[in-house]
């Protein structure tokens, strides 16, 4: 992940420390990501009892596989990984259905013809500045997020909120590129739809016309 | 580019990794058409939203007992060895 803001050398020589079976490098590294997996599982999995299984199972298959991290991705991406892995277990689980993969549920990566249209089409009423801040906001945030299918979901918040890159996105689900994109625009298509229809300015909604030159 | 186009190359918009070519295009088409202007604007705004929302705040209690469970199960990993 690239994220100026992360101090990598001395990331990088924490991981080796704990490699090395140093307690507190571990702990330093846990303490470092544990609120970034947390509030991944719990965008995921909305629950509390369930974000925390996610969160110590995440560290724990952290603490047992140090030693195979090698250090190609980033240890931020290499945690998240994990606990996204870790969250798509407990949503299938919660189905009923621990034989479904996410390749099987692999949709035709070129099918941008499946890809639902904008229908709901006006300014917002306010910008994103000033809704953040709102609690109602936070709700409709949560509630549209959990109307997206989770193969969206995962893929919508490695990507925009964890700020992965495609590559990043796809190796971590193991999923193709084009796989991610489609999936990616089908999420910010339909969270833009959903929050459109509350946060939109009806009075000024727009309506498609056919282009004159098409 | 009709408006099937654009909606197709949106992710590579946003993210700002469309092709120069392409991008003015996309950018003719926007300016010829309200509707798909206000989606990307909504678009744009959506990612920001979610990106810049809340954080969610980890239990303190739930903090300790997991600190826990690590330090003993990393006790026991390194005392095998």
């Amino acid at each position: 992940m690239t994220n100026p803001a992360t101090p990598e050398p001395a990331e990088a020589a924490l991981v080796r420390r704990a490699q090395a079976g140093d307690l507190a490098a571990f702990e330093a590294l846990t303490s470092r990501y544990e609120q970034r997996v947390f509030g991944l599982a719990m965008r995921m999995l909305r629950q509390e009892q369930d974000a925390e299984d996610v969160t110590q199972q995440t560290f724990l298959s952290v603490l047992e596989n140090l030693d195979g991290f090698r250090g190609e991705a980033s240890f931020a991406t290499w945690v998240l990984r994990i606990a996204s892995h870790a969250a798509l277990k407990i949503i299938r689980k919660r189905k009923g259905l621990n034989t479904v993969s996410l390749e099987e549920a692999a949709e035709p990566p070129d099918n941008l013809n499946s890809i639902p249209h904008p229908e709901f089409i006006a300014d917002w009423r306010q910008s994103p500045e000033h809704l953040v801040e709102r609690n109602e906001v936070r709700r409709l945030l949560d509630d549209a997020l959990t109307r997206l299918d989770a193969k969206h979901r995962v893929v919508f918040l490695l990507r925009d909120v964890e700020g992965f890159s495609i590559q990043e996105t796809a190796a971590a689900l193991e999923l193709s590129e084009a796989n991610v994109k489609v999936r990616l625009l089908r999420a910010r298509l339909q969270l833009r739809e959903e929050l459109t229809r509350v946060l939109g300015d009806s009075e000024r909604q727009l309506v498609r016309s056919p282009h004159p030159q098409e | 580019m009709k408006c099937e186009e654009l909606l197709a190359m949106l992710n590579e918009y946003v993210d700002g990794t469309v092709d120069p070519a392409v991008c003015e295009e996309f950018e003719k088409h926007m300016a010829a058409c309200n509707p798909c202007q206000v989606v990307v604007d909504n678009i744009r705004q959506t990612i920001t939203l979610y990106k810049d929302g809340q954080p969610y705040a980890m239990p303190v209690t739930f903090r300790d007992r997991m600190h826990d469970t690590l330090r003993k199960r990393w006790k026991e990993k390194f005392a095998a060895k």
